[in-house]
């Protein structure tokens, strides 16, 4: 199958940031596509997907689970036409685990994605 | 309490509404008034997705939102109605008099719309609509969150 598209759509520069963070711990580039909601509704966020996303499959992670960036990606998930996963609540460590397993269909990279960044978050006594 | 915010925002339910909004006024529950939403589970859910649990979505047509907005208004608990274009607050304001007010705080850019505030983009049209609703005595003003300046509609139109 073909390789995962990975896009991150997140508030601000929070995508951005995410991407430069991975490539700075795996030296990886080109994996992931990051896309901010700055200065545009639901719409126009939605059309900002489609170049990244192109015929996928893909996996789009979302910085929150509900707001604009969540409700486009949702959308355009279930319209794009193509086999998209989505995934809320972003974080480093499930990207991490993403750029290295990309040659699964996008439900199961999603869930991994699920599990790793679910790990990620403990609480740390000091 | 009562409505305590009309809005109009093209995103609808999103981060600015509940948090930016949402914390300050204390609000319990948020009217959505969108044709096609109100007949979709689907969406409905979506936007459910991003709201706390202690928070009400009511979702409703321009029809049932005019014939309800009396009980919401009458409502001890702190709400916010949203609504996602221009056309929608029009209607509503025509249908419904208690409707005194309309926070613009998001429209976006689309082809034929042209930059009036950072964050609201408007055809010459939806300007003299907004203008017509201040004209026929509904407070208009453009605010994205709390802590901005309401613009007043002549300021952005």
């Amino acid at each position: 199958m073909s390789e995962l598209r990975g896009v991150i759509v997140s508030h601000a520069a929070v995508a951005q940031a995410l991407v430069s963070a991975v490539t700075a711990i795996t030296g990886i580039e080109g994996a992931l596509t990051p896309i901010s909601n700055e200065g545009c509704g639901t719409e126009a966020l939605g059309e900002r997907l489609r170049e990244p996303v192109g015929a996928g499959p893909a996996v789009l992670f979302v910085d929150l689970p509900g707001g604009s960036c969540f409700t486009s990606s949702a959308r355009y998930a279930k319209q794009g036409g193509a086999d998209i996963a989505v995934v809320t609540g972003v974080n480093l460590a499930m990207l991490l685990d993403f750029v290295f397993n990309r040659d699964i269909p996008p439900a199961e990279a999603a869930r991994r994605a699920v599990d790793a960044g679910a790990k990620a978050i403990r609480l740390t006594r000091t | 309490m009562s409505l305590a915010l009309y809005r109009i925002d093209d995103r609808l339910i999103h981060g600015q509404v509940v948090v930016g909004w949402g914390q300050p006024l204390d609000v319990s529950f948020i009217v959505l008034v969108d044709d096609e939403v109100s007949g979709s589970d689907w969406e409905q859910d979506l936007y459910r997705m991003g709201v706390p649990p202690q928070i009400e979505v009511i979702f409703a047509s321009v029809e049932q939102a005019a014939a309800t907005l009396p009980r919401w208004e009458s409502d001890t608990r702190v709400g916010i109605l949203l609504v996602g274009d221009i056309d929608t607050a029009v209607a509503l304001a025509g249908r419904a008099p208690q409707v005194k007010r309309f926070n613009v705080g998001g429209v976006h850019h689309r082809t034929g719309r042209k930059e009036r505030l950072r964050f609201v983009y408007l055809t010459d049209d939806e300007a003299a609509k907004l203008r017509q609703l201040a004209a026929r005595g509904v407070d208009v003003t453009a605010q994205d969150v709390p802590t901005a300046r309401a613009v007043p509609v002549a300021e952005f139109t």
